[in-house]
């Protein structure tokens, strides 16, 4: 009997030492963060902020392209993510109810525009923008002025052809090509299914006079133009057209490597192509459009903040303050200003992202902004996906018929998925 | 009543029991019968399930991806079926005819079988790659390259597993019997088809067991060699993903963005259960008769 209390004992004493010891601090913080590449810095201000105040922060990445499926899964913890990231339309779809109501919070106090936040159908604010991205064609000036060329040629979807083809077609003679690899693997397809698309997603939101709910239904209007821009890319490339679809060329380092004059991709990429190429900026997608002269970058956010409304009293105040703190502390913004470029806060101090600039700068000369009508992409993975499918086949044989499950893919696609997210 | 006790196993079979019980219940048992409630539910988390009957199945059954993933997966897994075994059966016999190096070649035919899935998955997309883009194509731009990378790339990860239980099977065939056999006159082929290898019936039981339901549930090297593709793009929009397998169409289908996709999803995953476990029992009482006892 002894032998059994003593055994008894020494589990109850094992379990005692593996519970969890209770936290000083009333609330706590999770965030559930949405871009790998802050990784890093949202360690490091995390352990800031522990360190300054005492309340525990952690921070956990999803990994890239799986983050509905981690933060379903984080969701349904016990401890759940007390702050995510609603990006979209369809993220305020699906998690919008989880969210609490941000207006007239102080973290809404602190924001310097209210043109990346998120409202559901109620008018709730479920999301507010943290920082303020754009995209378009990545150019490297030194390159192009080598091929005897200038930047003034590159004001229309002409200028940009009759460049990019002279290039490609002097490739050997030059030592670079035009554009770099435009992978269909998941880790680059995006920049072709998630971003190049939005020209005809933006023109046809225009001719509607604005979007404020995903469409039904697109008309696939400005197709053409994107199929300008998207062969223009793929056939002056360094990579032939055929090989891109499991990917495994690296478009990042074949810009940063001087190997090729334009990238498609987004600010996110200034720090890193800045290291070599510091003279590096961005270009509008031209693409055809009439009166495309006046264009400017694509600009908008998937990047917005929600607090999770079924966590604690104590543990949504935490993460509030936390959110202030990154926005209005100088040492923080700081940090956050570095990695993420523009913030929409009243309290950060100036980015010196160049492609962000560059956006400042279309818009000083009057040129129109193309937002992210890409947001409204309805059950995007599985539209992505068939609209990769599908540039894979036109890739390797350009035919009309290839061409025209892209359309398909698309435009089609686009209503199936609308119903499908909405049945 | 005393005696029972005065056995130490009697005594103390719960501390020995007790730890895989509970881990088995919690891990398994547990999980199993809330995933079957859920499939009768409306969820977007767990927690907030609503009960709505039927309807998951119902929608499940209309899916025509659902059911294109079933007979994709089912021809798969069949063919996967013959070939690893029929292969792994073959390398066995050889490598037990006492020929020179047998260990080194057991022990490298084995080895695929310790590498993931995604890797071996990515690693082959690239060697496919390699070869067809030779002829200005890939392995995600024909349904048939997908299939035939699949079932090569599963030949070449199980049919070393399968050898070894071939091995330990053939090695305990009666060399009596053997012996009997030649004496009698018995050709090789003789032998192996009226001795041998009614001999390894446990073998072969266990084998195409393993091989049949790893065929149906694969998932790994299915997401990571085509993830689906190429699609049929649909002249009304809608696509069949075409390489696409029973579990990868429960994954995609619980992941899409319509609230009710989980609930459908989680049926999907029941019935998907049932399938693989009746395929499974089937089969085991198929091969089972066939066994001799020695």
């Amino acid at each position: 009997m002894k032998k059994i209390i003593a055994l008894a004992l020494t589990l109850i004493m094992v379990f005692a030492l593996a519970a969890p010891v209770a936290s000083a601090a009333d609330g706590s913080v999770y965030w559930l963060n949405f871009k790998p590449e802050l990784d890093e810095a949202a360690q490091q201000l995390a352990a800031m902020y522990t360190e300054k105040t005492g309340v525990p922060v952690k921070v956990v990445t999803a990994a890239s392209g799986s983050y509905s499926q981690t933060l379903t899964s984080e969701m349904d913890k016990s401890a759940a993510p007390t702050l995510f990231i609603i990006g979209n339309q369809a993220g305020v779809k699906e998690w919008g109810e989880f969210a609490m109501d941000l207006t007239g919070t102080p973290i809404a106090e602190e924001l310097s525009t209210d043109a990346y936040n998120l409202y559901d159908e109620d008018g709730r604010l479920v999301s507010i923008g943290y920082c303020y991205e754009c995209y378009g064609i990545i150019v490297n000036p030194d390159l192009i002025e080598a091929a005897g060329h200038s930047m003034d040629e590159l004001v229309n979807f002409e200028g940009l052809k009759a460049v990019a083809e002279d290039i490609h077609a002097r490739a050997a003679e030059l030592g670079f090509d035009a554009f770099s690899s435009s992978d269909m693997d998941g880790s680059s397809s995006w920049r072709f299914t998630g971003h190049m698309i939005n020209l005809e997603y933006f023109y046809e939101e225009r001719d509607a006079g604005g979007w404020t709910e995903c469409p039904a239904s697109l008309s696939g209007a400005y197709m053409d133009n994107y199929k300008n821009l998207y062969d223009l890319c793929i056939n002056n490339s360094l990579t032939d057209p055929a090989d891109l679809a499991t990917g495994g060329h690296d478009a990042e380092n074949e810009f940063k490597t001087g190997k090729a004059a334009f990238f498609v991709n987004g600010s996110w990429e200034y720090a890193a192509v800045s290291e070599t190429v510091p003279n590096a900026t961005m270009i509008p997608y031209y693409c055809g459009v009439e009166g495309e002269e006046m264009a400017g970058l694509n600009c908008g956010t998937e990047n917005c903040w929600a607090i999770n409304d079924m966590a604690s009293d104590a543990d949504k105040q935490a993460t509030m303050d936390f959110m202030v703190w990154l926005v209005s502390d100088p040492e923080a913004a700081a940090i956050m200003v570095e990695q993420l470029g523009v913030l929409p806060y009243k309290h950060v101090p100036e980015s010196a992202n160049g492609f962000l600039a560059a956006a400042a700068a279309y818009s000083d000369k009057g040129c129109y902004v193309m937002d992210w009508a890409t947001n409204y992409q309805p059950n995007v993975d599985d539209y992505r996906a068939a609209l990769v499918s599908a540039l894979n086949a036109y890739n390797a044989d350009q035919s009309d018929a290839n061409w025209a499950q892209v359309v398909t893919a698309a435009i089609d696609g686009w209503a199936v998925q609308y119903a499908a997210a909405n049945g | 009543m005393k005696g029972i006790f005065k056995n130490p196993l009697r005594r103390w079979f719960w501390l020995f029991l007790g730890p895989v019980t509970a881990a088995f219940a919690i891990g398994f048992v547990w999980p199993f019968l809330q995933g079957i409630y859920l499939s009768f539910c409306k969820f977007k988390l767990i927690r907030n399930a609503k009960f709505i009957g039927f309807g998951n199945y119902l929608s499940a059954f209309k899916d025509p991806t659902f059911l294109h993933a079933f007979w994709y997966t089912a021809l798969f897994a069949l063919t996967s079926l013959l070939f690893i075994n029929i292969l792994g059966f073959a390398a066995a016999y050889v490598l037990t005819q006492g020929i020179k190096g047998s260990n080194l070649f057991r022990t490298v035919f084995f080895m695929p079988n310790l590498i993931g899935g995604i890797v071996l998955g990515y690693i082959w997309s690239m060697i496919f790659d390699g070869i067809l883009s030779r002829y200005g194509t890939s392995i995600l731009l024909e349904t048939k390259y997908g299939f035939w990378g699949l079932i090569i790339l599963m030949c070449w990860q199980q049919i070393g597993y399968m050898m070894i239980i071939y091995i330990a099977g053939l090695q305990a065939v009666p060399e009596d019997m053997l012996e009997a056999a030649k004496i009698d006159g018995a050709t090789k082929r003789q032998t192996l088809f009226r001795v041998t290898i009614p001999n390894v019936m446990p073998s072969i039981t266990i084998c195409t067991f393993l091989s049949l339901t790893n065929g149906f549930k694969l998932f790994d090297q299915n997401l990571a060699l085509t993830g689906g593709q190429p699609f049929i793009i649909q002249a009304d929009g809608s696509s069949i993903k075409t390489t696409e397998m029973l579990a990868l169409n429960i994954y995609n289908t619980f992941y899409s963005s319509n609230s009710a996709s989980k609930g459908v999803a989680q049926a999907k995953a029941v019935l998907f259960f049932i399938l693989v476990a009746g395929l499974g029992l089937a089969q085991l009482a198929y091969t089972r008769k066939r066994e001799v006892q020695q």
